[in-house]
């Protein structure tokens, strides 16, 4: 069962190296893509990403880790994140934190069991004149108040 | 004069490609090809541009160092990673008016010599890349960039602008480490020197520069440099993207001449602060900038060298506002679980120095700090500030040493006296044992 991109994905990652003159810098493209099809990213995964990109597994890695917005877990199909930084805190950031753990039933980036949510508390979204915020997946949600979080939660299917 | 708008006129629809034609789009653009590059180079020069990265540099003088005569490619990065909390303004850009950063882009890339722009941003910003994706698409189809430019506007020039994706991490702001992140390696910033202008992306001669500050050259080279220089501050022209936050009753971006008075900013524009409550603390250039009391913010100016004078920074226009109920031990200990959070771990003074001013913090927020935690904070704090190999130590630093400089006798409050309790000092590693902010949560 091991890994392998599909057709369509390894041509985006043929796309993406187009953009460069070596095959390495088109690596954070070819995770997304991998993160995308796969929904996280796995050992085997990365063996596939140096594979395709003919890198050496070791940079995979170390790329993958830096960043936050690559999972070596599944998360939920819906990701739920939170800032709490100094502009969302002063709008009432942690409230809506606590709130959102509490009717999921799960802390720091942890998942629930039927595996439809995921939550994260991340750092400053560039959203800071809008806060407090939270992102699902790719959408931004401004301006809240629990009662718009619960709202939005809810209606999730 | 509060009228001129640079960077976000008030023109509806901006974006999309017929209106922004119609309102003068790409003469700028025009005008520049009509010129030598060093021609250009010196506009920006004289115009008194300054960056809107944080580091308020010259702008003109940073692509002069650009070397002339080199048979390698030149690159230009625009740096759209806007990661710095209180920071929102960039992607109005993106949003409203993209097709002047691809003109700022094409004339930037004209003056350096560069055939390739990256345009970094960050990750998590899915929306504002698809619009960006798409403004790019559009200035393709009508050969606006590309091998078609030839034919468009009859220079033998061309350029073509990629966007690069980040994926969520702070540290990718930092011009140096941008480089690593395009490509391809761990985004670790460089040490300095040698500079991008020398050795930069792969290796070659690179130019860096802020999604704000190339939106205004289109504008600098079509009305020329005196107009620009006219506006704004005499030493630092212009209008800024002020990103108003915290205790406003309207927070948002605001463009205005830079030298605007702070209490202008926030009360005439910003709305004031809800239920008319005082203002404690005000910081005015992102979080990494030196707060500033807010009995003290009467006839601050919004400039580079007005904020300096007064022990502060323009830094990205970023404006926090925190009226008097702000505990700002809680801000203090949330503004470094972020540096802590987004230190690289590369120096150790940033590394282990971020999570011991954290610690300490939460310590004090636990109400077991005492008098000497204070003067520790401040110690460490210039440990770090200084002796790392990129500016996120002292960002990490200035918030520490200044918010307990200037409101002591709110930290007082907090430290006992009496009971001394020895420093931890353990070593630990980055990413495994992240100190949990437990003061802040309830
Ligand atoms: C830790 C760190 C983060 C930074 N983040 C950004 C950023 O998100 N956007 C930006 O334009 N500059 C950022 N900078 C400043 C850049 O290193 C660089 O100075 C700037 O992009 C230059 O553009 P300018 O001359 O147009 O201001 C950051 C610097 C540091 C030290
Ligand atoms: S100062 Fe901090 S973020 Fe910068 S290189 Fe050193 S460890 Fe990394
Ligand atoms: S502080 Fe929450 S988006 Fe900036």
């Amino acid at each position: 069962m091991s890994f392998k991109f599909t057709e369509e994905n390894l041509a985006r990652i043929e796309e993406s190296k187009k953009k460069y003159p070596t095959s390495l810098a088109a690596i954070m493209d070819t995770i997304y893509i991998a993160q995308e099809q796969n929904k996280y990213i796995s050992q085997e995964v990365m063996e596939e990403i140096a594979n395709v990109l003919q890198v050496k597994p070791v940079d995979v890695l170390g790329v993958v880790h830096f960043y936050t917005m690559y999972y070596t877990k599944p998360m939920g199909k819906y990701h739920i994140q939170v800032c709490t930084n100094v502009s969302c805190m002063l709008r009432g950031a942690y409230e809506i934190w606590e709130q959102v753990k509490n009717k999921l039933g799960i802390d720091n980036m942890g998942v629930t069991q039927d595996g439809k949510f995921s939550l994260e508390e991340v750092e400053c979204m560039g959203a800071c004149g809008y806060a407090p915020m939270i992102a699902i997946n790719e959408d931004y949600y401004e301006n809240l108040t629990k009662e718009k979080v619960n709202q939005i939660l809810d209606s999730l299917k | 004069m509060e009228n001129i708008k640079i960077v976000l006129p008030d023109i509806p629809n901006l974006d999309k490609w017929d209106v922004y034609l119609a309102n003068g789009g790409f003469e700028g653009a025009k005008k520049a090809f009509s010129k030598t590059p060093d021609e250009i180079i010196d506009i920006v020069k004289k115009s008194g541009l300054r960056g809107r990265g944080g580091a308020a540099f010259l702008t003109g003088l940073k692509w002069s160092f650009m070397p002339k005569t080199t048979d390698k490619p030149k690159y230009l990065c625009v740096n759209g990673d806007e990661s710095e909390p209180g920071s929102f303004k960039d992607r109005q850009i993106f949003e409203y008016n993209p097709f002047q950063l691809i003109e700022g882009i094409l004339i930037t890339c004209y003056a350096i010599g560069a055939n390739v722009a990256y345009l970094y941003i960050r990750g998590e910003y899915h929306k504002w890349i698809k619009l960006m994706q798409k403004a790019l698409d559009e200035a393709y189809s009508h050969g606006y960039i590309g091998s078609r430019m030839k034919d468009t506007f009859g220079i033998d020039f061309s350029c073509d602008i990629y966007i690069h994706k980040g994926a969520g991490a702070y540290i990718c702001g930092e011009e140096s480490s941008l480089m690593n992140s395009i490509e391809g390696i761990r985004p670790y910033p460089r040490v300095k020197p040698p500079f991008p202008a020398q050795k930069g992306l792969w290796g070659n001669p690179t130019t860096i520069n802020n999604v704000e500050t190339i939106t205004n050259v289109p504008v600098i080279i079509n009305k020329g440099w005196e107009w620009y220089s006219s506006i704004g501050a005499q030493k630092h022209p212009g209008t800024l993207l002020f990103g108003v936050s915290g205790h406003v009753n309207k927070p948002g971006v605001y463009e205005l001449p830079t030298g605007i008075l702070l209490t202008d900013l926030i009360y005439n524009y910003a709305g004031g602060v809800p239920n008319n409550k005082k203002i404690k603390c005000v910081i005015p250039g992102g979080s990494s900038m030196p707060p500033l009391r807010g009995d003290k913010i009467e006839g601050v100016k919004m400039d580079a060298e007005s904020l300096k004078e007064v022990g502060s920074a323009i830094g990205t226009g970023g404006v926090i506002v925190m009226d008097e109920d702000t505990n700002l031990v809680k801000v203090l200990a949330r503004i470094t679980k972020f540096y802590y959070h987004e230190s690289c771990g590369q120096c150790t003074p940033c590394r282990e120095g971020t999570g011991w001013m954290l610690k300490t913090l939460n310590r004090i927020l636990r109400d077991e700090g005492t008098s000497e935690d204070l003067d520790l904070l401040i110690s460490v704090a210039n440990n770090i500030e200084g002796n790392t190999v990129c500016a996120l130590g002292d960002a990490a630093a200035w918030p520490v040493k200044f918010m307990i400089d200037r409101f002591r006798d709110e930290f007082e409050k907090y430290v006992k006296r009496n009971v001394v309790i020895p420093v931890p000092n353990k070593v630990h590693s980055m990413r495994e044992t992240a100190i949990p902010l437990e003061g802040i949560k309830k």
